[in-house]
């Protein structure tokens, strides 16, 4: 419980971070910054997201695996850490 | 042997010859008898003499008994009611058909579909999430993961790889736009002139449209030589105000017949399809447009190409090729009209209308009822469009003018019906010079637009439904509230040169009759004809007045005289215009056929641009114009008929930072130096005088 709340502290504490999540394998989110509305739609798209980005890289090379994603957008960034059995989800505005 | 064969044969033969049997008679020889053709009686001979020369052939012809009725007698037949036979019995056959019908029908399979899915995520209860945070696996998630979102939180922060140079360059201008060449001078954008209509015309006036794109209206007329080379008995040819389009410019799009010359003329503010004219005999005269404004919004690039095919099968045909003309709806009755050609008309602004005696009432309608014009003739008359009420009550007048007129009720809009020729103007206003007798001759004038502070619509200022100037009733005067903060103060320019600042408003003399003020300010500025009294678009008490051979500027309320006077150039100004985006840009037309740009902040005694030879001759009006933000038009008319359009520049139209501002500022300055400058005066004048009466003593 502990750790958990120190990594969402030490990521808080960067510049311009808007929001973290963590979300389970099956896109059920377990820990999160934002309201719960956010929440719940971010997991929910970034899951399926995460989804077809690992499976497109496995198909074209199947001893090769996701380890970041990161989605660039007009207004922020949104930065994916994919796990094992969990993901790390963090919304970033740069210029903020 | 063959030979015995032979025989056998012939034999056979023999015996196997059929034997004629005996003729049964059926009744067929009785058939054949009646069919031989027998003859009866001996063939008649007819010996005939013909009398004739002995030995000349004869010929002879065919000729049908019954042609004449007299060459035969006959027997006809006729049907004989005694002989009648009625028909009892008649054989027919009758054949049953089944009647074979094709049908089907299916029957609608009801598929069950969800009509509407709600769903919610799914969660974690409270416990599960305790465990699932006190789990390993998490801590390691977020052991190895969080140094790689820190890595890259450090990369946004040190960097932004995703920046386009080449894209934040152009942030000081627009982003996005490039031209490769941006010139700073007027592009001509296109010329219109019209060998059937401008041949040997002038134009005296022009206006662009105000809500259809690209359309360009301009009053010819009769150059002064022709005036007085013409015979009085020859009929004048008429007269016509054109409108051009941008996508035609050598045909008109649509024409306004005039019984003479117009001088000026103005599109109403509240309706774009009425248009009120000032003609050289001094009446006033009204079009409305309405039928015809769909030619002048077909007209643009493509529908003409398509028009002018010769081969296509159009039904319009016979129309495209003709421009159509728009008689006049009304016009002033002579008696009251002005006694010399008008030289301006202005319709007054939709924000407040004026009583009889001139003064400012509220205008419930909120249309641009009214109009002002001012003429030579010393005068400036008021008319107002609408029915009177008095004339309602008079049926037997109006039916009489129907009668007079039947030809034209068709062709012409009967929109001002109720004013043709009986229109009166509600008031006039003299100027009758200060110190000394006779009265001041207005050429131009200039009155403030007031505007409502409660009005916020300056974008649609065109409503769709456009008013219908025939419905409009005057109100009784009694009725509306007097509205006090209206300025009813102007300016007139006039042929002297002088700038003349009067009052409309009547005041009632000893008599109780209504009668103008004396101006109130009068300066000769100009020492010619006063060509442009013009209200700077931005500031309603800066005017623009052009006439002789400089300009001026003047600031309402000061009374000392104008803030800017130009020097005496060269050439005549003919015509001025205030920049409608920048207000401190204007336009100087001059006699020998140049612009001149001028920027008041940037230099006031010379022009910023000279455009010498846009034309040949004097420039006689000039318009500016905005479509878009992009486009801006300045559309210039000479002496010779011909039109031009020209493409102001970005940095012609463009604002410079705080341009208002530093407008403002500028007029205060020179309304400050102004003021020293006659208090300097004063005491210059009162120094001299005591030197004069020193010197007497």
């Amino acid at each position: 419980m502990a750790e958990v709340e120190e990594t969402l502290k030490r990521i808080q504490s960067q510049k311009g971070v808007q929001g973290i999540i963590i979300v389970n394998s099956e896109g059920i989110p377990v820990k999160s910054t934002l309201d719960n509305q956010s929440t719940v739609q971010y997991s929910a798209l970034i899951h399926q997201l995460v989804m077809k980005a690992r499976s497109t890289l496995r198909d074209i090379d199947p001893q090769n695996d996701l380890t970041f994603l990161r989605l660039r957008s007009k207004k922020n960034e949104i930065m994916i850490a994919p796990d094992k059995d969990y993901f790390l989800i963090v919304i970033q505005n740069p210029s903020a | 042997s063959p030979e015995t064969e032979a025989s056998d044969v012939f034999e056979a033969e023999v015996n196997k010859t059929p034997r004629s049997k005996h003729w049964i008679s059926l009744g067929s020889e009785k058939e054949i008898d009646e069919e031989l053709l027998k003859e009866t009686r001996e063939k008649l001979m007819l010996k005939l003499r013909v009398d004739r020369i002995f030995r000349l052939p004869i010929c002879f012809s065919d000729h049908n008994s019954a042609d004449s009725k007299d060459s035969h007698l006959e027997c006809a037949s006729y049907q004989d009611s005694r002989f009648n036979i009625k028909k009892l019995q008649s054989d027919f056959g009758i054949q049953a058909v089944p009647k074979l019908q094709s049908n089907s029908t299916q029957t609608l399979r009801m598929v069950p579909k969800d009509a509407f899915t709600q769903y919610e995520p799914r969660e974690f209860s409270n416990e599960e999430l305790e465990n699932i945070l006190q789990d390993e696996s998490l801590k390691n998630c977020c052991a190895t993961q969080t140094p790689r979102i820190l890595h890259a939180l450090q990369q946004e922060e040190i960097m932004n790889v995703f920046i386009d140079d080449w894209k934040a360059l152009g942030t000081g201008l627009e982003a996005g736009e490039w031209s490769g060449q941006v010139s700073d001078s007027l592009v001509l954008h296109q010329i219109f002139t019209n060998q059937k209509y401008s041949k040997d015309k002038k134009i005296s006036c022009l206006n662009w449209h105000p809500t259809i794109y690209g359309v360009i209206a301009v009053a010819l007329i009769k150059k002064k030589e022709e005036q007085t080379e013409e015979s009085p008995l020859l009929v004048p040819r008429p007269a016509f105000i054109v409108f051009y389009s941008f996508s035609d410019s050598s045909n008109p799009q649509l024409l306004l017949e005039c019984p003479d010359d117009i001088l000026a003329f103005e599109f109403s503010p509240s309706n774009p399809n009425i248009i009120v004219g000032g003609c050289v005999n001094g009446q006033v005269l009204l079009w409305d447009i309405s039928v015809h404004v769909t030619y002048l919004q077909a007209a643009h690039p493509g529908s003409k190409k398509a028009a002018t095919n010769p081969d296509t099968f159009d039904l319009n045909d016979n129309g495209e090729n003709k421009t159509p003309v728009v008689r006049f709806s009304a016009v002033s009755a002579l008696e009251t009209s002005h006694k010399a050609p008008i030289t301006d008309v202005q319709w007054l602004p939709q924000t407040f209308e004026v009583t009889g005696m001139g003064l400012p009432v509220e205008n419930k309608m909120k249309v641009s009822v009214q109009i002002a014009t001012c003429s030579p003739d010393c005068t400036i008359r008021f008319w107002d469009v609408r029915l009177a009420n008095l004339l309602i009550h008079t049926p037997l007048d109006r039916r009489q003018t129907d009668q007079k007129t039947p030809i034209t009720a068709c062709s012409i809009p009967e929109t001002f019906k109720h004013l043709d020729r009986t229109w009166k103007p509600l008031f006039r206003v003299s100027l009758p010079k200060i110190d000394t007798k006779g009265e001041y001759v207005p050429l131009k004038f200039s009155f403030e637009h007031y505007t409502c502070s409660t009005e916020k619509d300056t974008e649609n200022k065109w409503t769709e439904n456009l008013p219908d100037y025939s419905q409009l009733r005057m109100p009784l005067t009694e009725k509306l509230k007097a509205m006090e903060d209206v300025n009813t103060k102007f300016f007139v320019g006039t042929e002297s040169g002088e700038i003349v600042y009067t009052d409309w408003k009547l005041e009632s003399d000893e008599s109780g009759r209504p009668r103008s003020t004396k101006p109130l300010l009068c300066f000769n500025t100009h020492q010619w004809l006063v060509n442009t009294v013009q209200q700077s678009p931005f500031f309603k008490d800066i005017i623009l007045t052009t006439g002789g051979w400089n300009f001026a500027i003047w600031k309402e309320g000061v009374m000392g005289g104008p803030l800017v006077v130009s020097q005496y150039f060269e050439q005549e100004c003919t015509v001025g215009c205030w920049s409608l985006s920048r207000p401190a840009v204007f336009f100087i037309g001059k006699q020998d056929g140049s612009v001149e740009v001028w920027d008041l902040l940037k230099n006031s005694s010379e022009p910023l641009q000279l455009h010498a030879h846009i034309s040949n001759t004097k420039i006689t009006c000039m318009k500016p114009w905005v479509v878009s933000a992009k486009q801006h038009f300045l559309a210039v008319a000479d002496d010779l008929g011909v039109l031009r359009v020209f493409e102001i520049p970005k940095t012609l139209y463009v604002p410079s930072r705080h341009e208002s501002l530093s407008m403002k500022k500028y007029f205060e300055l020179e309304t400050e130096n102004l003021k020293d400058y006659l208090r300097r005066k004063e005491i210059w004048t009162k120094q001299k005088k005591e030197v004069e009466e020193l010197k007497k003593m």
